[in-house]
Formats: C-alpha cells, structure tokens, sequence
C-alpha cells in the first residue's frame, strides 16, 4: 500500500460531499433527494477512513460503522415515510408537502 | 354627648358599604332597613349633638373634634376633622332629616325597580359625602365630600343607566359641576400657597390680618371658589345640567337636586364669607349672579310641561334668592331660605312623585288633572308646598325667609335696588309658575285615569314635611310680626348678622308689596289655567309668543350655545388630534415590528429544498468564518 | 494509483447519480459509485471496511431503495417530469453553493500534512477489539437505532390504524 496523501482523499471525500448537497438541493423527487443523502453519508464515512488511516488506528472504521448503522436505520424509515407520502399525495413531488409553513 | 358628631357621617357610609358588599344578597326588605335605617340614626344622633349643643354651647361656640390625620408633608397638614357651629349644626340638621323622610319616601315608591338595594346604597354615599361636606373642618375634608356628593349626583342621575339618555344627563351633569370643581380646586391652591392653611376657621383669621379689603389676591380666591358654587348650585353660566338631572328617579331629585347639594355651593359661600367680604367686588357679582338666574330660571319654569323640569328651574330659581342673600351680605337670611326651601321643595318633589306615579309615570302636566278628587291627601301637601314656595303671607315658612331676602336687598344695597326689583318680579313669576303647576295637575278636569292612592311610607313623610313648611319659619319673624330672632341670634357666632339700617315702615310696605305681588301672581294663574285658559292658548300661537315659548322651553337655548361654542370646538379638536404625531411615532414602532414580522415569514415557504438550502448556507458562512478569519 | 483512478470512477459516477432522470438508472450509477469507494477504502488499508461497505450499503441499503421504486413503479410519465424539474436555470443556485463548500473545505484541507495510509493496513482483528473495548457504548446505542428504525418503519409504513383515519380527515381538507 503505498502512502496516499491525506489531503487527496480529503478533498475526494469534499467533492462527493458537495455533489450529495448539489443532488439534495436541485431534485425534486424523494427518492432522488434520498439518495444524495446517502452520497453525502458516504463521502462522510470515506473522510474518517482516511483520517484514521492517517494515524494508523481503528478509530476511523469504527465511527464508519457507527454511520452505516445510523445510515441504515435512516434509509428505512425515510423510504417508510416516502411510502406514506406517496399514499397521501399520490405524487413524489416534495414542493406536494408545503402546507407547514409560516 | 358631642363628641358622638363622627356618627353623625359614618353611620350612612357605614350603611353604604353593607349594601355595597352585601346588598345583593339582602332582601328587599333588608336592604331598605338598612338604608333607611342608618340615615335615620344618623339624623337621631344629629339631633342629639344638636340639642346638646344648643343647651350647653361649648367656648367659642364651635366644637372641633379631629379624628385622626390625613395627610401631613411639608407644610401641609390636613385632618379628618369635623367642625360644628350653629351654621353647619343647621345644615346638617336639615340634611339627615329630610334624607330621612326622603328615603322613607322612596322605601315605597322605588318599591318595583329593578337594582332596590343599589339605589339605598348610592343614596347613603350621598348623605354621608354631604354631611362630611359640611361638617368638615378644613377645605381638603370639604372638597373630598364635594366630589363625593358630585360622584353619587351622577351615578344617581343615570340609575335606570339601561336607558343611553340617561347616562347622557349624568355625564352633562359631571361634566359642567367638573368646570366648577376645577375653579375650585385652583382657588384651594390659591388660599394655600398664600395663606399656608387649609383650615377654614385659620384662613379666615390670616385672611382678614394680611389681605386689606379689595386685595387681587383675595378677588382672584373669591372668585374661584364663586366658580365652584355656581357649577354644584346650577347658576348661570353652570345651570344647564339641572334640568337634565330631571332623568334620575324622584327622591334622587328631591334630595340632591333640591334640599341639599345643590346648596352645597350656598354653604360654600357661606363659610368662606370673610373671603367674599374681603372681595366686595365678587360679593356684588354673587348678588347680580342670584337676581339674574332667579329672573332666568322663572321665565323657564313659566312655559315647561314636565313637573319636574318645572320645579328644577325653580330650584334654580331659589338658589339664586339665597345667591341674592349672601351677595347684599344677609348671610343668615340665605341660611334660613335654604332650610325653608329644602322642606318644601322636597315636599313638592315627593308630591310630584305621587302624582306622577298616580299617572302611570306620566310626567306631562298637560295629560294630567283632577287628581284632587282622588288624592286629597297629596294635593293638600303639595298645596302647602306650592303656597310655601310662593311665599304667600303669613302662613307659610317660604313667606318668612323669602321676605327676609327681599328686604334685606333693599336695606343693604341701597344702591342696587334693581336687585330687589328682580326679587319681587322674580316673587311674582314664581307663584304663577308654581300655581300653573297645581292647577294643571291636580284641578281640572281630569284627562287620563289616574292609579291608586300611596301607603304610609309615602304619606308620612309628605305629612311631615307640609308641617316643616308651614312652622319652619316661624324661628324669624320681623319686629311687627312677633320679633323672633331665633334663628339668626343662633346663627350669629357663625354668620355676621346685619345691621338694621331701615325702619319698620320701610320693612311693612316692602312686606305688603310682596304678599300683594305673590297674591296676584296666584289669581293669574287660576284666571290663565282654570277659567279661560283659551288666553294662554291664544298667546302659544302668536308668533312672538311661540317664539318666546320654544327659547324659554329650552331654558334661553344655553344648552345650544354651550354645544355649539364649546363642545362641537373640542370634540373637532380631539378627533383631528387622533392622529397626532406621537402616535404616528409609536405605531412606526409597531409597524416596524410588523415588517420584520412579514419579512422573516417569507423565510418560513415549506418547501424541504429551501430549509436544505438554508441549513448548507448556514453551514457555508460557519465555515467560512472558520477558515477565512 | 488504484486510488486515483477509482476516485475519478466515484466522481464521475455520483455526478450520474444526480443527473439521472430514470430512478433505477441513478440507483446502479450510485452502486457503481459505492463500490468505487469501496476499493479506496482497500486501498487505504481497511479491507474489512471495504467488505462491509459492499455487504451492506451497496448490497442492503441500496437494495432497499430497489425494492422501493420497484414498488412505486415510475413509468414513462414519471421520467418526463422529472426531466422537466431539472431544467437547466435549475443548477444554477445549488451548483454555487455547493462549489462554495467544496472551495472553503479545500482550503480548510490545503496544508501539508503527514501522508495517510502509511502501508499499515488495519484488519478486523483491531478494528473488533477497539469495537468491544473502549467504543462498547457505541456499540449498543447502535443496535439501539437499528431496533429503533425497525420499530418505526414498520409503525410508519402501516396503512391500517390510525393512519386511515388521518388519511380520510385529509382527503376531505382537500
């Protein structure tokens, strides 16, 4: 394994980062914004891996199964939530559920 | 025995505030007894301190009993004092009985009004914030009691206060007395700041060492003080409330509006006599003041048609006689003119009481009549009450005290004689009006059907008051009727009495000249009223006379004057001023709000993408600041 | 250069993933993308990351999302609209901010520091021992989440109960 310098794979974890938002932020649809959401997740996770591979211990992949898990655990509620959604509105449409607002 | 006065005043506001905490929960019975009750005592041990003190008068024939102290800063020291002296053991003599007699009255004849207890409850105010007014002895003590009587007058006057018109007479009546009560609260600050007290008898003394006679300053205090007479005893320019004051149930008419508050301003001139006497030319204006109204007011009555619009110009009528009195300088008369004139102006004002109810409260003298034959025991009342306000001779207390004024006009004041003049044009006027007033309503033909006779609450105090008319003024004959002087030698250690400067033959024409005067004034009347009424017919449809009719039925238009001079000025003024700057200020600060208010709501759309990108903003500039700075 | 070369293939494949208009087609590119990711975690030196990476999140979580839009069934209508929402002024805001981020965060990351990845590569033994040693509590607390989510998408997910009746108060607020 040859050394990979940190900062390039921080700035990869970045760029994923920002694609995620840039997706949350132009989709309409939920299964799409869900998704972006999981890219940024990743990129998170990928950001640890290299710190903890920088300094050579296993705090990095332990916190990157603590995010799978919690990753895990969000996905399906939210796709519970996506089904209910699509019950009441009939449409995936996000800008459909706007009625709470000031 | 004296020192029992404090009762005198706390036993009706002792009655006041059973029925204002309990009164709901008493039943009617029980609520009259109270309220009848507590006056009655009061007037029991009024007539106690007073027979103790007319039979052993303590040293310098006034009694002084402080009952603690009110306020003491600076160099102000005021009391919860009471003084008595002859003049203010009269009047408060005069006040608990007549209530008194009043509130029995009222007992029966309130007796199917809804709010029973709440009127017992206003009226024993009254009389308690009376007799404090007259029994205090400092100004601050009597201008708390005149505020207090000022306050029940208008709750009082709006006691049916579901009727908007009423409330309407009770505010015009708060509101014009208001006028006088400021004039006279600024000259309280006056007598202070200059003399240091407010102790009547103090002022007094001070007043007479250090202002010389004709001084501004005591002008300018007389005059003030005048302002407030007139506006609590309707005088011109102040009158216009009083007719209006008509709204108010009876007895409320005969006890404040007749016998007793509205004299409070007499009594007020009364003790504060060394200040008008020091200020001749505001004594001379009280007097000119007094002839004017008492002209004025008899001319109004001439042409009303409501009983008790009728006896309330003449209760300014006679006030203005006892102006008349305490402007030539007869003190004690105007005294006596006000006890005859509270027996048998409440006497008339219950007797119209019982007509009106007799009538179905029909107040129109017009659709009255012939309540003679069915109510011989009123009409023999208010026909005492009637000859006692004409001052017919001989016989009846208004007789007495009105000839009194009159001649005392004429001796003091030689040079004004057309005060005495007005007097006796006024003399004629009055019976005339009061006799129309009989005659329409008990004589005649009877024009409506008339109800049922009053019980004995009603009928006692009638009884009793026919006789107060006729023998109360048998305490001051004129030396060629019996010489008595009682009344004024009792009054003399509080009221200066006058020096006899004319002789007896002067005072017996000038009495013949009046009792003629009221005499014929009686036969125009029964001529006018009863046996050929097609004259007074006759003048009511000449265009003159219709003319004179409607000013002097809306008593000389003073009310459309005030509106259009006063009134409609001010109330332009307060509607132009509700948009003022200030306020412009303050609702900037509100609409301000409110714009920031519209502003951050937009923030608020809904959408899950805008609080996406609200929250990477966020995190945007967080971080920024991290990095960049 | 494994590396590399898998980060360009992640890159250009999440940059798919957010242009898709076909869902299943964005859902393989993203699969595509985590499996890229999963050979950089290899090559840092965390192999047993890499396999759980593919296991569950490429392998469970995206499954999931599979078996989701299989059940939504999006046809042709739906590929149309989602072409229409993602016109081209659309990018504009949420390409700017999101290359502000990138920018700040690369600055943030622009120094010199210790290279990673110094060859060691730290296997499951180690990983377990620091996962039942000191992170125990993290330990729990996560299957806590799990047992949570399960819980809640299936109360969530039901149609019966009290769901229906908010659904009939909603479809007559309508």
């Amino acid at each position: 394994m040859t050394p990979i310098p940190i900062e390039h794979g921080l700035i990869l974890a970045a760029v994923l980062f920002a694609l995620g938002l840039a997706g949350v932020l132009v989709r309409r649809n939920i299964i799409f914004i869900l998704m972006s959401i999981e890219i940024m997740l990743n990129a998170a996770g990928l950001a640890f891996i290299v710190a903890g591979s920088r300094w050579m211990q296993a705090d990095g992949q332990v916190m990157f199964i603590f995010i799978l898990t919690m990753a895990a655990a969000e996905v399906s509620i939210g796709l519970a939530l996506v089904l209910q959604l699509y019950h009441r509105f009939k449409t995936l449409d996000v800008d459909a559920a706007h009625r709470m607002r000031g | 025995m004296i020192e029992l006065l404090w009762l005198v005043p706390a036993l009706p506001l002792a009655g006041f505030l059973i029925l204002a905490l309990a009164g709901s929960r008493l039943s009617r019975a029980g609520a009259a007894f109270v309220g009848v009750l507590s006056v009655g005592l009061s007037a029991v041990v009024a007539a106690a301190v007073g027979g103790r003190f007319i039979l052993s008068p303590p040293e310098g024939g006034a009694f002084k009993q402080v009952l603690w102290t009110w306020i003491q800063t600076g160099n102000l020291t005021a009391e919860i004092a009471l003084y008595l002296d002859p003049l203010s053991l009269v009047m408060m003599l005069v006040v608990t009985f007549v209530g008194f007699l009043i509130l029995l009255f009222s007992v029966e004849y309130m007796a199917g009004e809804e709010g029973y207890s709440r009127f017992f409850c206003y009226m024993n105010l009254f009389v308690s914030s009376m007799l404090i007014l007259l029994l205090s002895s400092n100004l601050l003590l009597l201008y708390l009691g005149w505020e207090g009587v000022g306050l029940c007058s208008y709750l009082l006057i709006g006691f049916w206060y579901k009727d908007a018109a009423n409330g309407r007479a009770g505010r015009k009546a708060f509101i014009v007395t208001r006028i006088g009560d400021a004039a006279m609260i600024l000259g309280l600050f006056l007598l202070f700041t200059n003399l240091g007290s407010l102790e009547i008898q103090e002022l007094m003394g001070r007043a007479r060492e250090l202002w010389p006679v004709g001084s501004g300053l005591a002008v300018a205090a007389a005059a003030l003080l005048l302002a407030g007479a007139l506006g609590k005893s309707a005088q011109l320019p102040l009158q216009t409330w009083l007719p209006d004051a008509m709204a108010g149930p009876t007895p409320v008419s005969a006890l404040i509006h007749a016998a007793t508050m509205v004299t409070a301003g007499v009594y007020l001139i009364a003790r504060t006599h060394v200040l008008f006497s020091l200020a001749p030319p505001v004594q001379h204006v009280v007097a000119v003041i007094g002839a004017v109204t008492l002209l004025y007011a008899a001319f109004a009555a001439l042409v009303q048609f409501d009983i008790k619009r009728v006896l309330a110009y003449s209760t300014i009528s006679q006030i203005g006689y006892m102006f008349l009195a305490l402007g030539v300088g007869a003190w004690s008369a105007a005294i006596f003119h006000f006890m005859t004139h509270a027996f048998f102006k409440s006497l008339l004002f219950l007797g119209s009481g019982v007509a009106t109810m007799a009538f179905h409260h029909e107040r129109d003298m017009f659709k009255m009549g012939g309540l003679r034959r069915k109510l011989p025991g009123t009409f023999w009342s208010f026909l005492i009450g009637c000859a006692s306000l004409s001052a017919l001779p001989l016989v009846t207390a208004g007789f007495y005290s009105k000839d009194l004024i009159l001649f005392q006009a004429w001796s003091l004041r030689p040079g004004a004689r057309w005060l005495w003049a007005a007097g006796l044009a006024g003399a004629f006027l009055t019976s005339l009006y009061t006799f129309r007033m009989l005659f329409l309503t008990f004589c005649g033909t009877e024009r409506q059907k008339s109800g049922a006779a009053p019980g004995l609450c009603m009928t006692i105090p009638l009884a009793l008051l026919s006789v107060l008319s006729i023998v109360g003024g048998f305490v001051q004959l004129p030396p060629m009727l019996g010489n008595v002087a009682v009344f004024s030698d009792f009054l003399k250690t509080a009221l200066p009495s006058v020096a006899e400067s004319h002789g007896v033959r002067a005072e017996v024409v000038l009495m013949i000249a009046s009792a003629v005067v009221s005499l014929v004034g009686v036969g125009v009347a029964y001529i006018l009223y009863l046996r050929a009424p097609r004259y007074a017919e006759g003048w009511a449809r000449n265009p003159l006379g219709a003319a004179l009719r409607a000013l002097w039925l809306a008593g000389w238009d003073f009310d459309w004057v005030y509106e259009r001079v006063f009134v409609r000025p001010f109330v332009w003024i307060a509607r132009v001023n509700r948009e003022d700057f200030v306020d412009s200020f303050y609702d900037a600060i509100a609409q301000i709000h409110v714009s920031f208010n519209c502003l951050l709501s937009r923030t608020q759309t809904g959408y899950v993408r805008w609080y996406a990108m609200a929250i990477a903003l966020g995190a945007i500039i967080i971080i920024g600041i991290l990095v960049f700075l | 250069m494994v590396f590399y070369i898998s980060a360009a293939v992640a890159v250009i494949s999440t940059f798919l993933v957010i242009t898709r208009t076909n869902a299943v087609h964005a859902l393989l590119y993203l699969i595509v993308s985590l499996l890229s990711v999963a050979v950089i975690f290899f090559a840092l030196g965390a192999p047993f990351i890499a396999a759980l990476e593919v296991i569950i999140y490429a392998g469970a979580i995206m499954v999931l999302f599979i078996f989701v839009i299989m059940m939504l069934n999006p046809g042709k209508a739906e590929v149309r609209q989602e072409r229409q929402w993602l016109k081209g002024p659309m990018w504009v805001g949420p390409s700017i901010l999101a290359a502000v981020l990138l920018a700040e965060i690369v600055k943030a990351f622009a120094f010199q520091g210790a290279p990673a990845g110094q060859g060691v590569s730290i296997g499951p033994k180690e990983l377990s021992r620091s996962l039942f040693g000191p992170y125990v509590i993290g330990v729990e607390l996560a299957s806590l989440i799990l047992f949570i989510g399960l819980v809640g998408a299936f109360h969530l997910g039901r149609r019966a109960g009290p769901s229906e009746g908010e659904e009939r108060s909603d479809t007559d607020s309508h």
